[in-house]
């Protein structure tokens, strides 16, 4: 196969041939080159077509600005849209296809939309889509969305991995041209950890792209030996393949690493790609600069592109577009080309300058204050019109044309924080303000110093200066002899002549007629020009059209450009994999998990797991023939009321209080009083929020004068702690109290029901009396077990059975389940979930979470009482406001079915019988409900008007979520031993 | 004596270890831990009274000190965590309560966290991966708080190219599982 186009030199291994197929066609290439050189040294100009007109496009540039040639890479569940062919690296096996086109790149049949463009021009949505309005939703906005876009998704699942992380450095050099090269070896040299980035694959910038000598070497073998010397330094970080992609605050920078992307896949284990956050103590962009096009008649042919690109391709990736091309130029850097172009053996019909005074600096032939005015090629160029000086027209046959407009400092990331590029006259282009992130500098072309020489000295003179400002002292490099030619340019940005289109935004379709469109319907401002137009957006964000854009504008306003001023520069610089945001933070990993003591046990009795929060917790354990959950759950209520049960409660949060205040603290944080709370003694208390709303309930211990054990919802453990933590450190910080999490550091299990006492009597040692006189209902001690390991035993209940919570260090949590199953077998003793305690806490009338939902105060829980007065404690004040104490105010009830074959839903309202089901008749709602195999009745609890005083009234409880309407009686919340007769036993 | 028999936070009867080159991530069961607290207005008599314990000052902010066969490590203000093996102080936190007294708040720790200790020249490649923590610049005996896989952890630097991070230890299998991830991309 034949390499039509291909040069001899450049920097890529001819030694080796890479095989690759672009739309299904098999060609080669050679390691080094990118998809975009290799299809150039093939022949192939026409690689994409355009968003809208669905317009014949190649590439416009040699980088990541690229805005047409935009491919689909990899197939099935790798294929990655919108990909540039310009900096996507060519691997043997690579898979690539164009996109936006059907059925073929070189026929697509929405081409007709470029017959119809007269109606589509900017704004055409915004005219066209207002009505009638019943249309937008079923027929424009599908018709929309499936035009939109560009590439197509798999919709499979990204089968590859993403990291994330963290560097740290004292400088960070972004772009490792010739300016960054210098800072490098400045600050690499003075010893100061230094991270240079660069998102080529090879280092050297624009010196890979140019023929310019370095002191006595070609560029390229300059920045080998440059390279050599920093990867020998162990303080120097080399980051090829990683973009920085935005400037946030505090000198962080945020990059993007592509580890694997030129690779067929990632090697096991290995990640895609990772996003670094990169903490730099400062920050130089030696971003460089991107080069602009002219605007002319239908200057979007493939063929015509950059003239800068053009160089690169034929001095790096040894590919010429087109054996014969032009050069049009409104300065001396175009002329360049022209020069690369003819060393290399290709024809170069003529440089086209729009100066009059243009120098000859070429052997070929020039055209001095000519302007290319129209192209034609029907897939990619074949002539250029031109305009000559003497106001002749002329065509030259070429199958590629050099543009140069001036190039644009790349100001991007020193916009990240809100700063404003200002307006450079010498080389009619914006540079970076004063307004630079914190931390940052700016050296070489990227403020707007252009020569290689100037590039070399300012990011040597930079580097120093930044490691300066953080005491490291540097010294700039001896500076080897460079190119130092100054910029000529004359402002030129597009060609008034002719009636067709003239591009300015490739990627969008966005034409000089589109800008004088938005400025005569008044579109003014910079902002209103991008939107209306769509100028500016998408994958590139108008990094090769924005200033055409905003230079057409001015000339409209009559403005200066510097008046009519930039959009805002955004992260990310170049377009990120949703992927890279994600990290491993996916699937089953998106979270961590928490596992309870006795997980390994639960797993092994087969128990089916609920998330709560983060931890796994068992909801139930099934039997042998239990066909439904409502069997086992049933069992396990039954069992734990008829004899005992076990259930892991180590999940609620425990907090250790503890200090000579530690009493007067918790009088703060809990509603009711704890300050003659005896030692030995448990006491369940009501946390407020400062408005009085209840926060969260839980019984707190006292272990000594001044040690509590305070437990906290599972839920809530991490917000009650940082609570207290606000509480002592700023509203009470005079009160000595010292908090810590104890939740992990203890095994916990609540050994609830009649045989409970009997069950931990075989495992507490003797010598602790466990007699209802001895440790009675509240009663706490910390104890022994099985023959002398440490442990503390609480006599609470959440089941309303006589009950106690029994906790031992964690790492003997899983050997004291076994240990209390094997001692509760004589009693018949089962592990029961978090089914059958929701179910056993609902007959016995606890609240809970759905209780506890960020609107119910004390008063509606039926704990008013428990708001002492005696004392000031938080949420105390603000619970007496009036509209929290109306006589009508919501409170606990419990709800029975009239019919007790019928369900309690929870969620459901609660209506006057008689009344309509609206919000202005509503009376309350069922906030838990469950089937109580003790009642043989779904029952519920929830919140009333008047509730205390409605006990036996008949309502409605309605639900059209689950179009249920039934009646239901108001009873007590307490429906199983309301009196406490059991707990107490 | 008790007949108890105890797992690791992996659930293991014995401390997992993975092996990579140039790194060893291992589980540290064998440590039990207690916190110290100097109360209000005894801060003095606390450090005092710890110094005469542990036979070292406490450490300053961000530091450790090896006392063998103690390990203290700053953890906030007037704020330590105190590790010695578990073998001969199960009951640590009885221990140093016994010799602070009244001056200090000390609760037992022992089993909120799990370790796990990175040990070789690749560890830095894996840790900042996980956390923000500028590792290559912590020097010895020197600590921080961080965060790896949404946790809250301590960060512990005992040596060069040697690392603890202290977890919580309900969630040990989701912090291995992201230290061994981190590894093998790594490394």
């Amino acid at each position: 196969m034949i390499q039509v186009n291909r040069l001899d030199g450049g920097q890529i291994n001819t030694g080796r041939t890479l095989d690759f197929t672009f739309d299904g066609k098999r060609y080669q290439g050679y390691p080094g080159d990118t998809l975009a050189s290799a299809l150039l040294a093939n022949g192939v100009r026409l690689m994409g077509r355009s968003f809208k007109y669905h317009r014949p496009r190649g590439v416009l540039t040699s980088g990541s600005e690229e805005p047409n040639a935009l491919v689909e890479l990899r197939s099935g569940a790798r294929q990655e849209p919108n990909t540039r062919a310009t900096t996507a690296e060519l691997f043997d096996g690579l898979e690539a296809n164009s996109q936006n086109r059907w059925p073929l790149l070189k026929f697509d049949a929405m081409a007709i939309n470029d017959r119809f463009s007269n109606f589509l021009t900017a704004g055409f949505y915004y005219k066209t889509f207002m009505w009638p309005a019943a249309f937008w939703e079923k027929l424009y906005e599908p018709i929309i969305r499936k035009a939109a876009g560009l590439g197509s998704l798999s919709l499979q699942e990204d089968p590859d991995q993403y990291d994330k992380g963290f560097l740290h450095c004292d400088l960070l050099i972004v772009g490792a041209g010739p300016s960054g090269l210098a800072a490098a070896l400045t600050a690499g040299r003075a010893g100061a950890r230094v991270i240079l980035a660069d998102e080529d694959f090879a280092f050297g910038g624009r010196l890979n792209a140019e023929t310019f000598a370095i002191g006595d070497d070609s560029g390229p073998d300059w920045v080998a030996t440059t390279l050599a010397e920093l990867q020998s330094l162990t303080n120097v970080r080399c980051m090829t393949r990683t973009t920085v992609i935005g400037a946030f605050d505090h000198g962080i920078q945020g990059a993007v690493e592509r580890v694997s992307d030129h690779l067929p896949t990632p090697a096991p284990d290995k990640p895609r790609q990772i996003l670094w956050r990169i903490y730099a103590r400062r920050t130089l962009l030696c971003a460089g600069a991107i080069e602009r096009p002219i605007a002319f008649e239908n200057n979007d042919r493939p063929g015509i592109m950059l003239a800068g690109a053009m160089r690169a391709y034929v001095n790096r990736w040894a590919a010429t577009p087109a054996q014969k091309v032009a050069i049009f130029t409104n300065n001396d850097d175009g002329h360049r080309t022209a020069v690369d172009l003819m060393s290399k053996g290709v024809t170069v019909a003529a440089v086209i300058d729009t100066r009059t005074d243009a120098p000859r600096v070429a052997d070929c032939e020039l055209l001095s204050g000519a302007q290319v005015v129209d192209t034609s090629g029907r897939l990619g160029l074949s002539f250029v019109k031109l305009r000559l000086a003497d106001g002749s027209e002329r065509t030259i046959e070429c199958g590629a044309l050099g543009v140069s407009g001036g190039w644009n400092p790349n100001v991007h990331l020193t916009c990240h924080q809100r700063g404003r590029p200002v307006w450079n006259e010498a080389i009619a282009a914006f540079v970076p303000g004063g307004d630079l992130p914190t931390g940052q500098s700016v050296a070489g072309a990227a403020r707007g110093e252009f020569s290689t020489h100037a590039a070399l000295r300012t990011g040597s003179k930079e580097a120093a200066a930044a490691l300066r400002d953080i005491g490291i002292k540097a010294r700039a490099i001896a500076l080897p002899k460079a190119e130092d030619a100054p910029v000529n340019l004359q402002p030129f940005w597009y060609v008034g002549e002719g009636k067709g289109r003239a591009w300015l935004d490739q990627q969008n379709d966005v034409t000089v007629k589109d800008v004088k469109l938005a400025h005569q319907e008044n579109f003014r401002s910079v902002e209103h020009l991008k939107r209306y137009t769509t100028l500016g957006m998408a994958t590139d964000q108008g990094k090769t059209s924005n200033m055409g854009g905003l230079a057409i504008m001015a000339e409209l306003a009559g403005k200066s450009i510097p008046e009519v001023g930039t959009t805002i520069f955004r992260p990310p610089y170049t377009p990120v994999a949703m992927g890279a945001f994600g990290g491993r933070s996916r699937g089953k990993h998106f979270h961590p998990v928490r596992e309870t003591p006795s997980h390994k046990w639960a797993v092994e009795q087969g128990a089916v797991f609920v998330e709560v929060g983060n931890w796994l917790r068992a909801q139930w354990f099934p039997r042998p023939g239990e066909t439904t959950w409502r069997e086992s759950v049933d069992r396990e209520v039954r069992a734990v009321r008829g004899s005992v049960g076990v259930c892991d409660v180590s999940t609620l949060g425990k907090i250790d209080v503890q200090g000579t205040d530690a009493a007067d603290f918790l009088n703060k944080v809990y509603s009711n009083g704890f300050a003659k709370l005896a030692i030995g003694r448990t006491r369940y208390g009501l946390m407020l929020r400062e408005d009085g709303i209840a926060m969260d309930d839980g019984t707190t211990a006292r272990l000594a004068e001044d040690h509590f054990v305070m437990t906290t919802t599972t839920a809530n453990a991490v917000n009650v702690y940082r609570h207290m933590e606000f509480v002592r450190q700023c509203l009470w910080p005079d009160l000595d109290v010292q908090l810590i999490s104890t939740t992990e550091a203890w095994a916990q299990y609540a050994v609830a029901g009649p045989s409970a006492r009997k069950l931990l009597q075989k495992i507490v040692d003797p010598e602790f009396d466990m007699s209802n006189e001895g440790f009675p209902f509240m009663a706490c001690g910390e104890i022994t077990v099985c023959g002398g390991l440490r442990a503390r035993l609480f006599r609470i209940s959440f089941s309303g059975e006589l009950a106690y919570e029994i906790a031992v260090p964690t790492r003997y949590g899983d050997a004291l389940i076994r240990r209390i199953m094997q001692a509760g077998e004589e009693f018949g003793v089962v592990p029961y979930g978090t089914e059958a305690l929701g179910v056993m806490r609902i007959e016995k009338g606890h609240a809970a979470g759905n209780e506890l939902n960020g609107t119910t105060t004390a008063l509606n829980l039926g704990m008013g009482r428990m708001v002492s007065k005696k004392k000031d404690s938080i949420g105390s004040t603000l619970s007496e406001r009036e509209g929290l104490n109306t006589d009508d105010a919501l409170a606990l009830v419990g709800v029975l079915p009239r019919n007790k074959t019928q369900k309690v839903t929870a969620g459901g309202h609660l209506m006057s019988l008689g009344t309509p089901v609206d919000a202005a008749h509503d009376q309350g709602y069922v906030t838990s409900a469950a089937y109580s195999p003790i009642l043989n009745s779904s029952i519920g609890i929830g919140f009333l008007r008047s509730g205390g005083n409605r006990m036996g009234e008949t309502l409605r409880l309605v639900s059209p979520l689950t179009d249920s309407d039934i009646e239901v009686e108001v009873v007590s919340a307490h429906f199983v031993d309301p009196e406490g007769d059991r707990l107490r036993a | 004596m008790h007949d108890m028999t105890a797992l690791t936070a992996l659930g293991g009867a014995s401390a997992q270890v993975d092996t990579f080159d140039g790194l060893e991530i291992s589980e540290c069961p064998d440590w039990a831990l207690a916190s110290l607290a100097g109360r209000l207005g005894q801060e003095a008599g606390s450090a005092k009274a710890a110094q005469a314990y542990l036979g070292k000052p406490l450490p300053d902010v961000g530091t450790c000190t090896a006392a063998t066969p103690f390990y203290v490590f700053w953890t906030g203000p007037d704020q330590w965590m105190i590790e010695a093996p578990h073998d001969s102080h199960e009951d640590l936190a009885a221990q140093v309560k016994a010799a602070v007294l009244d001056t200090s708040s000390v609760t037992e720790q022992t089993d909120g966290w799990v370790r796990f200790d990175l040990a070789g020249p690749r560890c830095h490649d894996v840790l900042e991966l996980l956390c923000n923590a500028d590792t290559r610049s912590m020097a010895a005996h020197t600590t921080t708080r961080t965060r790896m896989e949404h946790l809250g952890c301590f960060l512990i630097c005992r040596a060069v190219g040697h690392f603890s991070v202290l977890g919580p230890r309900s969630s040990a299998g989701s912090l291995h599982h992201a230290l061994i991830t981190a590894a093998r991309s790594a490394i």
